[in-house]
């Protein structure tokens, strides 16, 4: 193994902690709009989604150039294509980001319009899921990010009665469709939130056991999927 | 309508099914508990290892790991060496050939290798394919002319010789010597073809020649091959085998071995912390 190897490594790996510190700032700083009805958040996070795209792009030429100079194998090939997943998983949590303040920022027009309870109990999951699965990645912890996919039930179960509430709310006060359809887009993009949490804690496990988690109804063969695949 | 199936997988050379469920294949070599010293020097310590038929088997492993020793064992060249001796069973399609009863040239004859250096006889194209037959004693110039016309089809040499089969071997390049030497190992009819780092003194194109060889061999051959070259391995095996200082370390289908090793010295080994 030589020394550049190790340092391209290194650098990736620094590089995709900033990305993943990067997103989590911007999702709570999305989330944190809604809450406090902040409508002018929605062009910073906006402007701040463009640093993200750019790590996105960088990553991954860095993982590219790792794959067609290095080739590697086991652990390292292993991690190359998990940072990869992660970083487009953390991209689509960033757009996220980005359409849930410009909706905070639709909501907000409307001053006193009724936010549902459970709709922090929702976030609130949803962003601990991220940051968890944040967490198992940096601490290659594969019975922590299993803990995160077990979660997302939970998050899926709120997101229908939330969704329930909104279809409600739009029936009895026709004056609040518009709102209600910029909330239950919201709803739906935190649900989103911790559907990418899930999938970048299946990675982490991936990573950590060489195992792919993802879809278990189907029956993987032995040896390439089931022990250890790519 | 696409399947999970094997055959949506793209095969890394031609042929290799890199997801092949070697169980379904019988064994074409059992190694048990094999033993093999050089004098007082022991090489290899306990070694147990199951190659199915038809298929390419990688023996990787640092310098001195064995891996060369063991492969010679599987067709007793180890026997020209004198003070070596080896312990433990060697099953060849099923029969143990290290019993002394055994007939090492007629073993040598299924059992055929190919060496790192190609080593083509000071011969014409055509009679280095025929050596063997000949000695086996097939004399009939048309048996032997199709016999040869096959052989260097099988190993991708024919339609570049086809017109200069009386010329020397030593003419050719060194990548056509070594096809050369792999239709000269047809010629006697092997059931396992043993290699020992075929490729390593080849330039890429050439490599790639043989690599692909490999890949169209195995669906009649099953095929044994030391390297040194880890993505040579991964691309061109089913199972790989891992030897480090005379004991088989792991062994198990290659995808695995190369995504997933089971065990710590493997992972350093392949990922290049060590040897």
């Amino acid at each position: 193994m030589t020394i550049h190897f190790v340092r391209e490594m290194e650098h990736l790996h620094r590089d995709i902690l900033s990305m993943c510190s990067a997103v989590e700032e911007l999702i709570n700083d999305a989330v944190d709009g809604l809450k406090h009805r902040r409508s002018e958040l929605a062009q910073e996070v906006s402007g701040r989604d463009r640093e993200v795209d750019e790590w996105d792009i960088r990553i991954e030429e860095e993982c590219l150039k790792i794959l067609a100079l290095y080739h590697p194998v086991a652990n390292d090939l292993r991690r190359v294509a998990v940072v990869m997943k992660i970083t487009a998983e953390l991209e689509r949590v960033a757009d996220l980001a980005v359409s849930i303040a410009e909706r905070s920022a639709g909501i907000a027009l409307y001053g006193e319009f009724p936010m549902p309870a459970r709709l922090a109990e929702m976030t609130r999951e949803a962003l601990s899921m991220l940051h968890d699965s944040i967490d198992a990645f940096v601490e290659q912890n594969a019975a922590a990010a299993r803990k995160v996919c077990q979660r997302d039930e939970h998050v899926d179960n709120l997101n229908s009665q939330l969704i329930d509430e909104v279809v409600v709310m739009m029936k009895q006060r026709p004056d609040l469709v518009e709102p209600g359809l910029h909330l239950f887009s919201v709803i739906r993009h935190v649900e989103r939130v911790a559907d990418h949490a899930t999938n970048i804690a299946e990675d982490v496990v991936y990573l950590v056991e060489g195992a792919i988690i993802r879809h278990p109804r189907l029956h993987r063969r032995s040896g390439a999927s089931a022990t250890g695949g790519a | 309508m696409p399947t999970l199936s094997s055959g949506n997988v793209p095969p890394s050379v031609a042929g290799v099914d890199r997801d092949l469920d070697m169980s379904a294949h019988p064994a074409a070599i059992e190694a048990r508990h094999l033993d093999f010293y050089y004098g007082e020097h022991q090489v290899l310590f306990d070694v147990s290892l199951t190659v199915p038929e038809r298929s390419v088997t990688a023996l990787i492993g640092p310098s001195g790991c064995g891996k060369s020793t063991f492969l010679r064992t599987l067709n007793r060249m180890n026997d020209l060496i004198e003070g070596s001796r080896c312990q433990g069973e060697i099953l060849v399609e099923g029969q143990n050939i290290m019993e002394p009863a055994v007939d090492v040239v007629l073993l040598r004859k299924h059992v055929g290798m190919v060496f790192q250096k190609s080593t083509p006889f000071p011969k014409s194209i055509f009679d280095n394919v025929a050596y063997g037959p000949r000695v086996a004693g097939e004399k009939n110039r048309a048996v032997l002319a199709d016999l040869v016309e096959s052989c260097l089809r099988k190993a991708a040499l024919w339609e570049e010789v086809k017109d200069r089969l009386t010329t020397s071997a030593m003419s050719l390049s060194g990548g056509q010597q070594q096809r050369l030497c792999i239709a000269r190992t047809l010629a006697t009819d092997p059931r396992i073809i043993l290699m020992d780092e075929p490729a390593s003194a080849l330039d890429p194109a050439s490599t790639d020649r043989i690599e692909n060889l490999i890949g169209e061999l195995c669906a009649n051959y099953t095929i044994v091959i030391v390297t040194h070259n880890m993505q040579q391995a991964s691309r061109v095996s089913h199972q790989t085998a891992f030897f480090y200082k005379g004991k088989l370390i792991e062994s198990g289908p290659t995808m695995k071995i190369f995504t997933h090793p089971s065990e710590k010295k493997t992972e350093d080994y392949i990922t290049g912390r060590f040897g």
